[in-house]
C-alpha cells in the first residue's frame, strides 16, 4: 500500500529522461499509466474494503517518536483514493491534448505527479504526523501548478496567496495534531479514535478541535479563507480541474470527516462546522453569480459546494453524512467536466470571458451537452445525479431542523444558497451555449475540440448519467463503507430513490427551480446591486492590507530600532540590562545588606579611593587628549597601589608593566590620531547618558553589595593554599594556580596574545598593502 | 573597606559606561580600559580584602588572602591588553583609512 502512495512520486525520476530523450511522444502518455494502474489497484481492493475488511499496513519511519508510515484503507480512504486517480487520469488524459508541446511539459508532470501523492498520502496515511507531512505537500506541489506559468504576475500572486492561507491552517492543524497527541500519547488515527471518551474529557478538547479545523476550513477554502481558490484559477485548467475541484480542496473535508466521531459529541461542533459551511455555501454561490470569468464562477461555485458538503458533516447524522458522501462524489464528478468544458471554450475561442461568448451549441454540439448535463447536475435538476444529492441535503437539513429552536431556518437557508447556485449553473450554460454568437469578439472560430479532448469530459459525464439514473449502483460498495468509516457505526445500504413522494425536499427543490428561474430570466434589472456591495466584503481587500500592513510594519519597526548608529545599540543594551537585573533585584526582594564581614579602612585607602574616584569623573570633561591619556593612566597606576595594598603583588607587578606599555601605545596613537573634539552633542542626549550610565554604576553597586552580604559557600582557595607546595612544588599559591592547577586557561591567554599581536601585524601590513595597490 | 571598594567600582563603570557612549573613538577606547579597572577591582572585592598575607607560602603563615581571583584578574589584565592594543591599532587604521573617528559618521551603509 505504501507503494501506491509512493508510486507516483517514484515514477516523476522518470519523468525528465523520458521526457528528454523520447521526442516523438508526448510525455503525458507514459505519465497516464501511473493513475490508471493505481486506480485498477484500487478498483481491485474495493469489494475486500466493502466487506468489511480494513487494510492495515505499517512502515516504520521514525519508531522513537512514534512517527511512522502506517496506511490505513476503509470505506472513506478508499473514496477518495478512487477519486484522486480516477480523475487523475483523466485530467491526465484531458492535459495531454490541453497542453501544448511547447509546454514545461517535464515540470508540469512531475508537479501533478508529486500532487497525487501528497493527495494519496493525506487520505491513506493512519499516522497524523505522516499525514501532516502529505498535507503539506499539497500545498506544495500546488503552490508550484498555480505557478506553472510563472512569467505572469497574476500567478504568482495567486500561488503566493494559495500558499500562505493553506501553510497557515496547515501549521494551525500541526498545532491540533499536537495537542490531541498530549492527551492521548499517539499519533495514530485509529488509536485516537478508540480513545474519544477520554480525549472528551481533557482540557484540550476544545482547542484542538479549534486547530484542527482551521486547518481543514483553510484548505478546502471556508468563508473567510475562501480567496485563495479563484484567485488559483490562474493555473492551467488541467490543474483546476483536478486540485481546485476534485482532490485538494476536499482534503479538509476528508480530514473533517475522519475526526467526525471524535469531535462530533461537543455542543460546537455543529454550529461551527454547519455555520461556517452555510456561510459559505451562500455566500460563495452569492459571490459565483457576479463573475464573468467562467472558471471565476466555477471557483465560487466549488466554494460553495464544499460549503454545502461541510455544512451535511455539521449535522452529523447518517442520513447527512451520507448524503456527503454522495455529494462529495458527484460534486467531483460535474465539477471536473465543467472545468474541462470551460478548458475547451478557452481552448477553441480564446477566451472565458461570457460576455464575449455565447451561442456556441450550434459550433460546439459536443461540448454543449457536456455543459449542459454539468449544469444541470450542478443546479440540481433531475434526473441528473446533483438532483439526488441535493434531494438528501435537503431531507437531511429538513430532518436536523426538526431538533432545533429556530430549526426552520436552516432549511430556508439551504434554499436560500440553492437559488443562486441554480442561477449561476443557467448562466454558465446559457450564456455561454446560447443566446448570440459574437464572431468578431473571438480569436478563432470555434468548433469542437480534438476528439482526445473530449474523452475525458464524457466520461464524467457518461458517470454523471449513470449515477443520475442508477444511483444504488454505487450505494452498497462505496457510500455504505465509506459512511461507516466516517460515523464508526455499521450502516445498511440507503437506497437512493428518484421521489419518494410529495414532501418537504421535493417542495423545496421546486421552490429552487421556480424562484431561481424568475432571478435568472430578471438578472439584468438586479445585477447593478452587486456594484453597490461594499468592498470590504469581499475579503480580498483585507488580506492584500493586511500583507501590505504587514510589511510596512516590520519596516518601520526595523527603521526604528536599527539606527546604524553604534551608540543607540549600546544604550537600549545598558537600559535592558538595567530594567532586567534592577527589576529582578527588586521583584525577588534579593537586595541584601550586612556589615558584620567588613575589613578595616586605613587613611591611606580613603586618600586613594579619592583619587581615584577624583581621576574617573575628569576624564569625560578633558579635550586634550594628552591629558586624558595621563588622567587614565593615573587610574591605573592608583589601581597598582590599590593591589599592593591588597596584598597582590604579582597583579602589581603586571599591572604596573601593562600600564606603562598602554601608556606608551596610547601616547604613540594619539599623535596619528585627530584631535578629540569637544564632546558633541544636545544636553538631552547627555543627560540621557549620564542617567544610563549612572545607573549602570548604581546596579552594579548595589548587586556588589547583595553579593559581599550574601556569602553561601566558604571559597574553595583553601585547597590550593594547603597543596600548592606538596602536589605543586610551588611557594608563590597565584603562580602555580596559573600554571599547575589551572594550566589551560594561561596557555590561551597566550593564545588570545599571540593572536592580538597577529591581528596588529597584519591590519598594519595589509592595508599598507592595500594602499600600495591603489 | 569593602563598601568603599564598591564604590569606587560603581564610579568607575559610571565613567566608563559614559565614555563607551560618546561620539569619539579615542574615548571610547578609553572607557574599555576604564571598564577592566573597574571589573578587576570587582573582583578582587568580592572574595574580601585583607585577610591575610599575600599568597605566597611562608613558615609560620597560616591566613592567605585569596588566591584564587588574583589568578583570575591577572589572566584578565593579559587579555584586557591584548584587546586594547589591537583597538588601538583598529582606530589608527580607521582613521587613517576613513579620515573620521566619529562614531556617528561610521555608520555604513545609509540603506540596509
Amino acid at each position: 500500500m505504501q507503494l501506491l502512495v509512493l508510486a507516483p512520486l517514484l515514477f516523476t525520476l522518470f519523468v525528465p529522461l523520458l521526457y528528454r530523450r523520447v521526442k516523438a511522444i508526448h510525455v503525458g502518455w507514459f505519465v497516464l499509466l501511473v493513475p490508471v494502474l493505481l486506480f485498477v489497484s484500487f478498483l481491485r481492493l474495493l469489494p475486500q474494503v466493502a466487506n468489511g475488511e480494513r487494510v492495515l499496513q505499517d512502515l516504520s519511519w521514525i519508531p522513537s517518536l512514534g512517527v511512522n508510515f502506517t496506511t490505513y484503507l476503509d470505506g472513506l480512504s478508499i473514496l477518495f483514493a478512487l477519486i484522486i486517480t480516477g480523475i487523475g487520469s483523466l485530467v491526465v488524459l484531458y492535459s495531454i491534448y490541453y497542453l501544448n508541446r511547447s509546454e514545461q511539459l517535464g515540470h508540469f508532470y512531475i508537479y501533478l505527479l508529486l500532487f497525487m501523492t501528497a493527495m494519496l498520502g493525506v487520505v491513506l496515511s493512519d499516522n497524523m504526523i505522516v499525514l501532516y507531512t502529505f498535507w503539506e505537500l499539497t500545498s506544495l506541489s500546488s503552490f508550484l501548478l498555480i505557478g506553472f506559468w510563472y512569467q505572469r504576475d497574476k500567478s504568482r500572486f495567486g500561488a503566493q496567496k494559495s500558499l500562505l492561507l493553506t501553510v497557515f491552517g496547515g501549521l494551525a492543524m500541526l498545532a491540533g495534531i499536537v495537542l490531541l497527541y498530549t492527551i492521548t500519547g499517539t499519533f495514530s488515527i485509529r488509536e485516537i479514535l478508540g480513545q474519544k471518551d477520554m480525549v472528551a474529557e481533557s482540557a484540550l478538547f476544545l482547542p484542538s478541535m479549534l486547530l484542527i479545523l482551521l486547518g481543514a476550513f483553510s484548505k478546502s477554502a471556508q468563508f473567510p479563507f475562501h480567496i485563495w481558490l479563484p484567485d488559483a484559477m490562474e493555473a492551467p485548467t488541467p490543474v483546476s480541474a483536478y486540485l481546485h475541484s476534485a482532490t485538494m480542496v476536499k482534503a479538509g473535508i476528508y480530514l473533517i470527516a475522519r475526526f467526525l466521531p471524535l469531535y462530533a459529541v461537543h455542543d460546537w461542533w455543529f454550529p461551527i462546522v454547519s455555520g461556517i459551511g452555510l456561510l459559505t455555501l451562500i455566500w460563495g454561490s452569492f459571490l459565483a453569480v457576479k463573475q464573468t470569468d467562467l472558471k471565476g464562477i466555477l471557483a465560487y461555485s466549488t466554494v460553495s459546494q464544499l460549503g454545502l458538503i461541510i455544512i451535511l458533516l455539521g449535522f452529523s447524522t447518517p442520513l447527512a453524512v451520507t448524503a456527503a458522501v454522495f455529494h462529495l462524489f458527484n460534486h467531483a464528478a460535474f465539477k471536473g467536466s465543467l472545468f474541462m468544458m470551460a478548458g475547451i471554450v478557452d481552448h477553441e475561442t480564446g477566451t472565458r470571458d461570457i460576455r464575449r461568448l455565447g451561442g456556441l451549441f450550434s459550433f460546439m454540439p459536443i461540448t454543449a451537452t457536456v455543459g449542459f448535463i454539468a449544469t444541470f447536475a450542478m443546479a440540481g435538476i433531475p434526473p441528473f445525479n446533483g438532483f439526488l444529492s441535493k434531494e438528501m441535503f435537503f431531507a437531511a437539513s429538513v430532518e436536523y431542523a426538526g431538533t432545533l429552536n429556530w430549526g426552520f431556518l436552516l432549511p430556508a437557508l439551504a434554499v436560500l444558497g440553492s437559488i443562486f447556485t441554480f442561477v449561476y449553473s443557467m448562466m454558465l450554460f446559457f450564456k455561454v451555449f446560447r443566446g448570440e454568437l459574437q464572431l468578431e469578439q473571438l480569436e478563432q472560430k470555434p468548433h469542437d475540440p480534438p476528439k482526445g479532448m473530449l474523452i475525458s469530459p464524457l466520461i464524467l459525464v457518461v458517470i454523471i448519467l449513470t449515477i443520475g439514473l442508477f444511483p444504488n449502483l454505487i450505494s452498497a460498495p462505496i457510500l455504505a463503507p465509506a459512511v461507516e468509516a466516517i460515523t464508526l457505526i455499521p450502516q445498511e445500504p440507503v437506497e437512493i430513490e428518484h421521489f419518494h413522494g410529495f414532501n418537504w425536499p421535493l417542495a423545496m427543490t421546486l421552490i429552487v427551480i421556480a424562484v431561481g428561474t424568475l432571478i435568472y430570466l430578471s438578472y439584468r434589472k438586479w445585477l447593478h446591486i452587486y456594484n453597490h456591495l461594499p468592498e470590504f466584503l469581499t475579503w480580498n481587500g483585507w488580506y492584500d492590507r493586511s500583507l501590505r500592513g504587514l510589511d510596512r510594519i516590520t519596516t518601520s519597526l526595523t527603521r526604528i530600532q536599527m539606527t546604524g548608529s553604534l551608540r543607540n545599540y549600546l544604550a537600549i543594551i545598558f537600559i535592558f540590562i538595567f530594567v532586567l537585573s534592577g527589576g529582578l533585584l527588586l521583584t525577588t526582594d534579593s537586595f541584601a545588606f550586612s556589615t558584620s564581614d567588613l575589613a578595616p579602612v586605613g587613611w591611606y585607602e580613603v586618600l586613594l579611593a579619592l583619587g581615584v574616584i577624583a581621576a574617573a569623573i575628569t576624564v569625560p570633561f578633558l579635550t586634550s587628549r594628552i591629558a586624558m591619556v595621563l588622567t587614565t593612566g593615573a587610574i591605573g597606576y592608583i589601581v597598582v597601589l590599590f593591589f599592593v595594598d591588597f596584598r597582590a603583588p604579582d597583579l602589581a607587578l603586571t599591572q604596573l608593566v601593562v600600564e606603562t606599555i598602554s601608556m606608551v601605545l596610547f601616547l604613540l596613537a594619539f599623535v596619528h590620531l585627530p584631535r578629540v573634539p569637544k564632546e558633541k552633542g544636545s544636553k538631552s542626549l547627555k543627560l540621557r547618558n549620564l542617567l544610563i550610565s549612572s545607573s549602570v554604576g548604581l546596579l552594579v553597586m548595589l548587586i556588589a553589595i547583595s553579593a559581599h552580604s550574601t556569602r553561601l559557600f566558604t571559597p574553595i582557595s583553601e585547597y590550593f593554599i594547603k597543596h600548592s607546595y606538596d602536589l605543586a612544588g610551588g611557594h608563590n599559591i597565584v603562580n602555580v594556580i596559573l600554571v599547575d592547577f589551572r594550566g589551560f586557561d594561561t596557555m590561551l591567554e597566550i593564545l588570545v596574545l599571540s593572536i592580538a599581536g597577529l591581528g596588529i601585524y597584519s591590519m598594519i601590513k595589509l592595508r599598507n598593502r592595500k594602499e600600495d595597490d591603489v | 573597606m569593602e563598601l568603599l571598594m564598591i564604590v569606587v567600582v560603581g564610579v568607575l563603570l559610571t565613567v566608563a559606561t559614559y565614555l563607551v557612549m560618546s561620539r569619539n573613538l579615542f574615548r571610547i577606547i578609553l572607557g574599555t580600559v576604564i571598564y577592566s579597572h573597574g571589573v578587576h577591582l570587582l573582583i578582587m572585592t568580592m572574595s574580601k580584602l585583607k585577610r591575610g598575607a599575600p599568597p605566597v607560602i611562608t613558615d609560620g603563615v597560616t591566613a592567605y588572602t585569596d588566591p584564587i581571583p588574583q589568578a583570575l584578574i591577572l589572566t584578565s589584565i593579559v587579555i584586557g591588553f591584548g584587546v586594547t592594543s589591537y583597538l588601538l591599532v583598529l582606530a589608527y587604521s580607521m582613521h587613517k583609512k576613513l579620515g573620521t573617528d566619529d562614531m556617528d559618521e561610521l555608520r555604513g551603509v545609509k540603506d540596509e
